[in-house]
């Protein structure tokens, strides 16, 4: 590389002082998600009067982390994988097994009952070995090969728990999971809240013990679990962060850009992605052995493809490789397929009212009324919002900074090639 | 992990005879299916007969659709996740013109053929042009985007086509007028083995469109194009190749073929769903991975093999193993033999 090149360059990033926007914008975003998250659930309960809103943010969270953790496989390393849903099952499975009356009627004949906070990590090192796994053999083949290996490994996890069902369950599900628990003093200066109440003469064994413990459980409390959601996000945010930031973080990001060129300064291409892959899977089976608590339920159903292709959307559209983005990306999508398309139908049939077509939404014959109709356009209105969304903004909605630069770059580029052109034609 | 990326390595490149080990546990794996499937075969020959009529007829089908999705990928690298869904509108569509000639689902009369000779041609070109519309508004324009876009946008794409079908008849599987010559008078046993007109039809008619897209890929200038394209497209475009109108031209092919399959699905089955596409769509990609992506003999081949196994695995394994033996497959040629069956891979880019 010859100086004045670099000395361009280095100007270039003075003039923009990227660094700074960098911060700047990404620090805002965290700084209204944290704010909106601590205020949240108290606007949600003052304004409707249940928690309903609030277990359904828990919800969002989960996916909030399957973001953040395929972002890691997706964004950072540039690894196509269509099959995370698979380690999301892996991780719930786990947390399923090893907590519920399930392995007693099972070939094993021994109920587990292990803690929720035990099971976290366990079910994140089983999905980050079964990441490792999948990936050791595939990971040195190129990126479209392992998008399809990962697809096929994501078909064949709930197939398999579908087909087993004398060990998970089959069609029937897990249920009856464990609620997770804490010793009662931990409720130190809320032990007068309603919803955080110690179960009158319970005790719980200490697992590594035979001691038990006065204990409070979380019961279906979502207040509870939206706490641990968003402590869980809080670490993963932090943790993912510093990942970007450190050696291994900058080895993906050249994997990413130029695999060869990588390989060439040095990275060992086929350790990185496979750290990157199990990364990923790990906060994966994170969020499983969430979920399964959170629900109280595991069931084949959830984990297929569309699982996938949603937390892939999210990602994507969020914006590749910026965790703030992706945050951003998943709530929304989370949003748009679980509170606007539900209620789109009522809501068409009330516009429908007052602007005067009430009798569109009469059912008659093979029309089966507006709000029906609305009703079977959802996928169609999902799919259609997808592939604007994309086309509008094909970077996602907030870029990392580096990649919105490389877009400018490239445009500006394009246009000197074409000016270019026209010149000499 | 140091040392055990090193073993993968050297476990990669350990050769005998001229052969990496990967390729000795592809074929050591292989010869075991074969040992293990002639044990079936001895044991019981008429039913393996028969399961073999079926797997073919089914594979016909499934070749159909691997190679709309191997062409396009071979061409862009687009993993094109509404070719299933163009596959099963195929269906929907004919199912629904074929509805209003005055046929008889009882008898062959020649109300049926005319039918048949009319719709045929008719839906394949109608997929093509749905098809071109799909890559002009939602492929086209990210041709310079990030790779993830296009994709996102093909599982939009295939999000819509699903919704299109649901929204016009239902999430319930509707029937498919059974047209082709079916009934006592169309059948026959040899040795035991029964073999219908149909799964004769079906065979037919996917081998026809195939030799049809041989001789047009590599006879004809817009074929040459093509495979110039998949070459190496900025060369391809130096030498004056208009590009979009291949591309253009690689996806009106693909859903020509996707088509036609969709209706021969219907004819064969009789039941379609909106969402039939979506694992017929992952078990033709499967196919087309198997024979080697972006290789149009492989794909064919593939599909042809992968319906076999699927045959096999739901008479030999059970029903509910075949996904995972599919997908299981998918992922062992992966390891071993990521090329495919035939060999080709497609250039890095």
């Amino acid at each position: 590389m010859n100086p004045p090149a670099a000395a361009t360059r280095r100007s270039l990033m003075a003039r923009l002082r990227l660094r700074e926007r960098i911060r700047d914008r990404d620090s805002a975003i965290y700084g209204i998600l944290l704010l909106t998250a601590l205020v949240f659930p108290m606007a949600a309960m003052y304004a409707t009067g249940s928690t309903a809103l609030v277990s359904q943010a828990g919800h969002a969270g989960t996916f909030v982390l399957l973001a953040i953790g395929l972002n890691v496989v997706v964004g950072f390393a540039g690894l196509l994988d269509l099959g995370y849903a698979a380690f999301f099952a892996i991780g719930a499975y786990t947390y399923a097994l090893f907590a519920s009356a399930q392995l007693g009627s099972s070939p094993l004949h021994h109920q587990y009952h292990l803690p929720f906070w035990l099971m976290l990590l366990v079910g994140m090192f089983v999905a980050a070995s079964a990441g490792a796994l999948l990936g050791f053999p595939t990971l040195r083949l190129r990126g479209d090969y392992l998008a399809i290996v990962t697809l096929g490994f994501g078909e064949i996890v709930p197939q398999l728990s579908y087909n087993l069902p004398q060990w998970t369950g089959g069609i029937n599900a897990i249920g009856g999971i464990d609620q997770p628990w804490l010793p009662a003093w931990i409720t130190g200066p809320w032990a007068g809240a309603s919803s955080i109440a110690i179960i009158q003469g319970s005790t719980c064994r200490v697992p590594w013990s035979s001691t038990q413990t006065p204990c409070f459980s979380f019961s279906f409390d979502p207040i509870a679990f939206y706490v641990v959601i968003v402590i869980m996000i809080i670490c993963a945010v932090i943790l993912v962060s510093n990942l970007y930031h450190s050696r291994l973080g900058r080895a993906w990001m050249a994997i990413r850009e130029d695999e060869v060129a990588a390989a060439a300064m040095g990275i060992n291409t086929v350790t990185t992605k496979l750290l990157a892959f199990a990364i990923g899977a790990s906060f994966s089976g994170f969020a499983g052995a969430y979920y399964g608590a959170s629900f109280s339920l595991v069931s084949p159903d959830d984990f297929f493809f569309l699982v996938s292709a949603t937390v892939l959307v999210m990602v994507v559209l969020g914006g590749m490789g910026n965790i703030s983005g992706v945050i951003v990306g998943a709530l929304v999508i989370y949003f748009v397929l679980n509170s606007l398309l539900p209620a789109l139908p009522s809501s068409v049939e009330s516009l429908a009212n007052t602007i005067g077509l009430g009798s569109l939404n009469a059912q008659n014959g093979d029309w089966p009324g507006l709000a029906g109709e609305t009703q079977r356009l959802q996928f169609l209105i999902y799919g259609l919002i997808l592939v604007l969304m994309m086309l509008l903004r094909p970077q996602g909605l907030f870029p990392s900074r580096v990649r919105e630069q490389e877009f400018k770059h490239a445009a500006v580029q394009e246009e000197e090639t074409m000016i270019e052109q026209a010149h000499t034609s | 992990m140091e040392s055990g990326a090193t073993a993968l390595k050297r476990f990669r490149s350990l050769t005998m005879g001229g052969m990496t080990l990967p390729d000795y546990g592809f074929y050591v794996i292989s010869a075991a299916a074969v040992v293990l499937l002639a044990g079936e075969a001895v044991a019981n020959p008429t039913a393996f007969v028969q399961i073999t009529v079926f797997g073919v007829a089914d594979g016909a089908m499934y070749a159909l659709v691997a190679l709309g999705y191997t062409m396009v990928y071979g061409i862009i690298e687009l993993i094109n996740f509404a070719h299933g869904d163009v596959f099963t509108m195929g269906a929907y569509i004919s199912g629904a013109i074929l509805g209003a000639f005055s046929i008889n689902e009882n008898s062959f009369t020649a109300v049926n053929l005319v039918a048949l000779v009319i719709v045929f041609p008719m839906v394949m070109l109608f997929m093509g042009a749905i098809n071109i519309t799909i890559e002009r508004i939602a492929y086209r324009p990210l041709r310079n985007a990030p790779r993830l876009a296009p994709l996102i946008t093909a599982i939009g794409m295939s999000f819509v086509l699903e919704g299109i079908m649901f929204m016009w008849k239902g999430p319930a599987s509707i029937h498919f007028p059974d047209i082709l010559p079916h009934g006592p008078g169309f059948q026959t046993t040899i040795y035991g083995v029964f073999v219908g007109f149909k799964d004769v039809f079906v065979v037919v008619t996917a081998i026809f469109l195939v030799a049809l897209l041989a001789i047009f890929i590599n006879r004809t200038r817009l074929g040459k194009a093509m495979r110039a394209t998949a070459q190496d497209r900025d060369a391809a475009q130096l030498m004056g190749i208009d590009i979009n109108r291949t591309i253009a031209a690689t996806f009106f092919i693909g859903a020509l073929l996707a088509g036609a399959g969709g209706m021969i699905w219907g004819l064969y089955y009789n039941n379609i769903f909106y969402n039939l596409g979506f694992r017929t769509g992952l078990v033709a990609f499967t196919a087309a991975v198997f024979g080697g992506i972006g290789n149009i003999p492989g794909a064919a081949i593939g599909g042809l093999l992968i319906g076999l196994i699927a045959a096999y695995s739901d008479s030999y394994v059970g029903s509910k193993w075949t996904e995972i033996v599919i997908f299981g497959i998918l992922i062992g040629v992966l390891v071993f033999r990521p090329t495919g069956l035939l060999g080709m891979r497609v250039p890095e880019k």
